[in-house]
C-alpha cells in the first residue's frame, strides 16, 4: 500500500479550561493521499478547525495541548518536533487559508509584502525577487493588473478577492497539501463558486492535495473525492463521495445529506427541510459510548455502553455506528 | 517590509488644524489670565513712594487699562512679530527667560519618556506573550506599585536614599556647572538620574499595562495565526505581525498623555530643584508676573499640540488605512 501524504492516527486535542478539559478533538482517524481532495464535514464545534490547525500545529499551548495520537506527515511523526522544525514544514509543506479573509491578511503591509515574506524566506530570493514573485502568484489566482495591485494593502481589497490573495500566498511555495478551513463559508454564494473553482485549477496545475474544511454538503459533492464525516470530536464515517451520498451508513450522516435543500423538492409538495433534532453534546464530559446515541433515532442500549470502533462496511467506506 | 509612506498633503492638513487649535487655546488662556485674581502692578500700587499719576502712566503705556480683547490683540500681534513681551518681575524679555529654561525640561522630559518606552514596550511584549507567567505577573504588580505612588513620594524617597543616605547623586539641579568637556556632561547626568527615573519610572508603569492589553488585543487575531502558519519563526511573528500594530494605540497614549506629563513634570521639577519651565511657571504665578505666565503656558500648548501632530504623522505612518482617507 502506498504510504499515504498525511495520515492522522487516533489524534488527540485537548483544551484545558476553568470547567475542566473539554475534548475538542477525540481520537481522530483520518488520511490524505497525494493529490487527493479529502473533505471534512461536520456541524459547528466537532472539532474539524482544531484537527486541522493540530496539523501545522496553529494550537496556542497552553490551553491546548496534544494527548494522544500522531500526525505522520510523509511517514514522519510532526507531534514531537520542535516550533523550529515546524517552520520548516508551514507554508513549504504544508499552507493553509482560513475562514475569514478580512481578518487574515495583516492590515498594516501589502498584499505583495505578505506573500513575499513567505517566499523570500522559503526560496531564499530576494525581497525585490520576492515581489515579482508574489506579483505573478497574484496574476495565477486571477487578480486584474497583479503589478499594481502589489502594492496594495488588504483594506483596498473585496473578501473574495482577499481570498484570491490568502490562496495565492498558501499556493506560492507549491506546498504538497493546501488546507482549506472553511473558505468559502464567509463569501457569498457566486464568489464561493469561483473560489473553490480557483481552488480546483490550482489543485490540478500543481497537483497538491487539499484537505478541504466545510459544512456545506453540496461543496463536498461537488470538489471532493473522499469525505471524512466528524461528529462531536470524533469521526463517524468515511468514504468515497460517491458511496458518501449513495449509501450513507451513519444516521448523522443520512441526517446530514437530508438536510440538504434540493430544489426538484420541498416548495411544491411544501416539504418541509429535515432537520437533525438536538445539539452537540458537551465536550467537556462528552457521554460515554456513542456521541450521537442522544439525537438517533435508531438509538439502543449497546450505543451508550461503549464507543463503537470505526468498521469497514466497504472498500475504503468505514462507519462508527453499531447498525 | 516596507514601510506605508504618509502622503504629504496628510501632513499639510494636518499642519493647517493646527493653526486654529493655537489660537483658539491663546483666546483660553488670555482669558483666564485676564479673568484671575492679581495684578502686576500691585506692589506699586502699595509702594508710598510711586506717585499715583505715575502709576496711572505706567499702566497706559504697558495698555493695562485696554479692554481684554485689545489687549489680547496687541498680544497676538506681538507674538507674530517673535516679541512674546516682557517679564515685570525679572526686567527680561519673557522669550529670553523661556529659552533659558526650556531645554532643560525638554531634555527631562524627553529622556523620561524614552526611558518609560524603553521598558514598556519590552516588558508588556514579553508579558503579553506568556499571560499569567511569574515574569507577567511580577512585571503587573510593578506596574502596579509604579504607577500608584505619586512621583513627589518616590521623588522624595530616591533624594532620602541617594542623595542624603548614599551621597552619591545631587539633589538640587545645577544650571550653573563650572567644569568642562566630559566632566560638564557627566555633572548633568547625575543630576538628571534622579528627575528622569521617577517620571520615566511612573509614566512607563502605566504604559506597561497598556502595551500588554494592546499586545493581548492584537495576538488573537486570524492575521498572527496566518503569519504562524507561513513558518517565519515565533520572534518575527511577534515583532513583525503583532507589536507594530499593537504599538498604533500605544502610540497615541503617548502623545495625548503629554500635557499630564508636563504637569507631572511641574511636580518634579520642584522636589528636585529642575530650573525648567516648571518652576518658571510657578515662580512667576506667585509674582503675578502675567506675560510670563502666559508666554510659558502658551509654549506648554504649543508642545503638546505639536506632540499631537507628530502621533497624527506617525499613526498616518504606521496604519496605512489612515493617511488615504
Amino acid at each position: 500500500m502506498v504510504e499515504p501524504l498525511l495520515d492522522i492516527r487516533g489524534l488527540k486535542t485537548w483544551f484545558k479550561t476553568d470547567d475542566g478539559m473539554v475534548r475538542a478533538v477525540d481520537g481522530v482517524d483520518l488520511h490524505i493521499d497525494r493529490g487527493e481532495t479529502l473533505g471534512v464535514v461536520g456541524e459547528s464545534g466537532c472539532g474539524k478547525t482544531v484537527t486541522a490547525r493540530s496539523v501545522l500545529k496553529l494550537i496556542d499551548m497552553p490551553p491546548g495541548r496534544f494527548e494522544a495520537g500522531q500526525i505522520l506527515w510523509q511517514g514522519r511523526d510532526l507531534i514531537p518536533l520542535s516550533m523550529d522544525e515546524m517552520d520548516k514544514i508551514r507554508a513549504k509543506e504544508i499552507a493553509i487559508i482560513f475562514q475569514e479573509p478580512m481578518t487574515s491578511l495583516n492590515p498594516v503591509y501589502t498584499v505583495g509584502d505578505q506573500i513575499a515574506e513567505v517566499i523570500a524566506l522559503h526560496q531564499k530570493l530576494s525581497r525585490k525577487q520576492a515581489i515579482a514573485g508574489a506579483a505573478e502568484m497574484l496574476r495565477l489566482v486571477n487578480i486584474p493588473n497583479p503589478e499594481r495591485r502589489v502594492h496594495d494593502y488588504p483594506h483596498q481589497f473585496s473578501g473574495g478577492m482577499r481570498q484570491r490573495v490568502m490562496i495565492a500566498m498558501a499556493l506560492s511555495c507549491q506546498p504538497k497539501l493546501l488546507i482549506a478551513d472553511e473558505p468559502t463559508t464567509a463569501l457569498d454564494v457566486t464568489i464561493q463558486a469561483q473560489i473553490l473553482e480557483l481552488m480546483q485549477e490550482m489543485k490540478e496545475r500543481f497537483g497538491m492535495a487539499i484537505m478541504l474544511i466545510t459544512h456545506a454538503m453540496g461543496v463536498v459533492a461537488e470538489t471532493c473525492q473522499r469525505v471524512t464525516v466528524m461528529y462531536a470530536g470524533n469521526v463517524v464515517e468515511e468514504a468515497s463521495v460517491e458511496a458518501l451520498f449513495g449509501d450513507p451508513r451513519h444516521p448523522y450522516t443520512q441526517g446530514l445529506i437530508r438536510s440538504i435543500p434540493r430544489v426538484d423538492r420541498s416548495a411544491e409538495k411544501k416539504q418541509r427541510l429535515e432537520a437533525i433534532a438536538g445539539t452537540v453534546p458537551n465536550l467537556l464530559e462528552p457521554p460515554p459510548g456513542c456521541r450521537f446515541a442522544a439525537r438517533c433515532k435508531f438509538a439502543m442500549d449497546v450505543c451508550t455502553q461503549g464507543l463503537p470502533p470505526l468498521k469497514e462496511v466497504g472498500p475504503g467506506h468505514y462507519v462508527r455506528c453499531v447498525l | 517590509m516596507q514601510v506605508h509612506r504618509v502622503s504629504r498633503q496628510y501632513v499639510i492638513r494636518k499642519l493647517l488644524i493646527m493653526i486654529p487649535s493655537l489660537l483658539g487655546i491663546s483666546v483660553v488662556l488670555f482669558s483666564l489670565l485676564a479673568l484671575a485674581p492679581g495684578d502686576p502692578f500691585d506692589e506699586l500700587a502699595t509702594n508710598p513712594a510711586v506717585p499715583p499719576e505715575v502709576r496711572a502712566a505706567l499702566r497706559a503705556k504697558f495698555g493695562l487699562d485696554d479692554p481684554v480683547w485689545m489687549r489680547y490683540w496687541h498680544w497676538l500681534i506681538a507674538l507674530l512679530q517673535g516679541d512674546w513681551g516682557f517679564s515685570f518681575v525679572s526686567r527680561m524679555d519673557v522669550s529670553t527667560l523661556i529659552m533659558q529654561r526650556l531645554p532643560v525640561t525638554l531634555i527631562v522630559i524627553g529622556a523620561s519618556q524614552i526611558l518609560a518606552i524603553a521598558i514598556a514596550i519590552p516588558v508588556g511584549v514579553l508579558a503579553a506573550t506568556r499571560p499569567y507567567s511569574l515574569f507577567d505577573q511580577v512585571a503587573n504588580t510593578f506596574a502596579f506599585i509604579g504607577f500608584s505612588l505619586p512621583t513627589f513620594f518616590t521623588g522624595l524617597v530616591l533624594i532620602l536614599v541617594f542623595s542624603i543616605q548614599l551621597d552619591w547623586l545631587p539633589f538640587v539641579y545645577r544650571a550653573d556647572i563650572a567644569a568642562t568637556g566630559w566632566a560638564f556632561y557627566w555633572e548633568h547626568i547625575k543630576q538628571s538620574i534622579m528627575p528622569v527615573t521617577v517620571l520615566g519610572l511612573f509614566q512607563g508603569a502605566a504604559l506597561v499595562r497598556f502595551v500588554r492589553s494592546s499586545v493581548l488585543d492584537v495576538i488573537r487575531l486570524d492575521y498572527v495565526t496566518t503569519a504562524r502558519s507561513k513558518g517565519i519563526g515565533e520572534r518575527k511573528v511577534i515583532t513583525r505581525h503583532v507589536v507594530r500594530t499593537a504599538l498604533i494605540p500605544v502610540v497615541t497614549l503617548v502623545a495625548l498623555q503629554m500635557p499630564i506629563v508636563f504637569s507631572g513634570a511641574i511636580v518634579t521639577e520642584q522636589i528636585f530643584r529642575v530650573p525648567g519651565i516648571g518652576s518658571l511657571l510657578i515662580s512667576s504665578m506667585l509674582a503675578n508676573d502675567t506675560p510670563v505666565v502666559m508666554g510659558v503656558t502658551f509654549v506648554s500648548a504649543c508642545l503638546v499640540v505639536i506632540f499631537n501632530l507628530i502621533a497624527d504623522i506617525l499613526y498616518g505612518w504606521l496604519d496605512p488605512r489612515i493617511a488615504f482617507r
